[in-house]
């Protein structure tokens, strides 16, 4: 979903970053605050960031003979919201960006846009949905992280669809050519991004319920009561 | 017991994923590509190519990596860096969860002594 240096034209790049730069500014000022309130929150969001980190660093072969990475959005946006992740996202692609040449400057807007704000919201969306109708918490997890991972994607093939437009057939040609490259290569990383985040979450139950108390994810039952406590 | 099924379970979403990941190569799903396995990035670029055949990147990387080695040098520190986190993040978590439980041992064993002195 990284578009690279350069590739989209510069009206749409100052588009995207106009578009991106409140959700990112919000951000900050919801991170700030989540800290200020809750220092212990740190570590976990700490722990949110690495695995956006470790998971877009992952090229993974896909069925479409192509490779693609996942994004790991998913888990912060269901455990702090999005906004937060807007912020987390952002660091990830700058990082990417300036070492290794994988996305860019110029398109730091519209990747912020498609990785760390659309993705992060379908994703919060689809979990909270789902909790609404008392679908069981992992399964839960796992369509939202789904989500986010696709959405990415989808929206990047929405903006290069905008961008570059097919001469004959239009937005809508342009859809399917980028459609194809990104979204159906996606699916099955995507089911991967929520097994993944499942697993995490499941560690997470186990070694800190009370944060996830805390933030809402978890109940707090019986035996499990007592951990909470500590 | 419950400590050991939970283990099974996180095993098991591992190798599902391991599995998604290996199959397209195993199944040979790359085969009479030009490229097999190419990135999705690089095969965006290549439509943008194909659609606006006129189109000129106008920006360059401030700074790019000398060699595919050196990239995927950048691109294995970044999953180090990630992963190390990830598993700082969790020993803290266990140690917390061992320095709490070993304090209540010690509670109840002193309470335990307490009572048997003054009994």
């Amino acid at each position: 979903m990284h578009i690279a240096e350069g590739f989209l034209p510069p009206l749409h790049a100052v588009a995207w970053g106009a578009a991106s730069a409140p959700f990112v500014v919000h951000g900050v000022r919801a991170l700030t605050r989540e800290v200020k309130a809750n220092p212990e929150s740190t570590l976990l969001l700490g722990a949110s960031g690495a695995f956006t980190f470790v998971l877009s660093a992952l090229k993974i072969p896909s069925v479409t003979g192509s490779c693609s990475h996942p994004t790991g959005t998913g888990l912060g946006a269901i455990l702090f919201r999005p906004p937060i992740m807007a912020v987390l996202g952002t660091i990830t692609l700058l990082f990417q960006a300036l070492l290794l040449a994988h996305g860019g400057l110029t398109t730091l807007g519209a990747n912020v846009f498609s990785m760390a704000i659309a993705g992060p919201w379908a994703g919060y969306g689809v979990y909270l949905l789902l909790k609404r109708f008392d679908v069981p918490l992992m399964v839960t997890v796992f369509f939202g992280a789904f989500f986010a991972d696709l959405v990415t994607y989808c929206v990047t093939s929405v903006q290069l669809a905008l961008a570059f437009p097919d001469p004959g057939t239009g937005f809508a040609g342009a859809l399917v050519k980028f459609g194809g490259i990104f979204a159906v290569t996606q699916i099955p990383l995507a089911v991967s991004e929520g097994l993944l985040t499942v697993l995490v979450m499941r560690l997470l139950m186990q070694s800190s319920r009370s944060d996830l108390v805390r933030l809402g994810v978890a109940k707090l039952t019986g035996r499990s009561g007592q951990e909470a406590a500590l | 017991m419950s400590m050991s099924r939970n283990t099974k379970i996180n095993g098991l979403l591992l190798l599902l994923v391991a599995a998604l990941a290996v199959l397209p190569i195993a199944l040979g799903m790359g085969e009479g590509k030009e490229e097999p396995f190419a990135g999705a990035d690089a095969q965006a670029e290549t439509a943008i190519t194909e659609l606006k055949p006129d189109y000129e990147p106008w920006f360059s990387p401030l700074y790019e990596p000398p060699s595919g080695e050196v990239e995927s040098a950048l691109f294995a520190l970044q999953a180090a860096l990630g992963a190390g986190v990830l598993a700082y993040y969790f020993g803290v978590r266990k140690g917390r969860r061992q320095g709490a439980a070993a304090a209540e041992a010690a509670q109840a064993a002193a309470a335990a002594d307490t009572a048997a002195a003054e009994s």
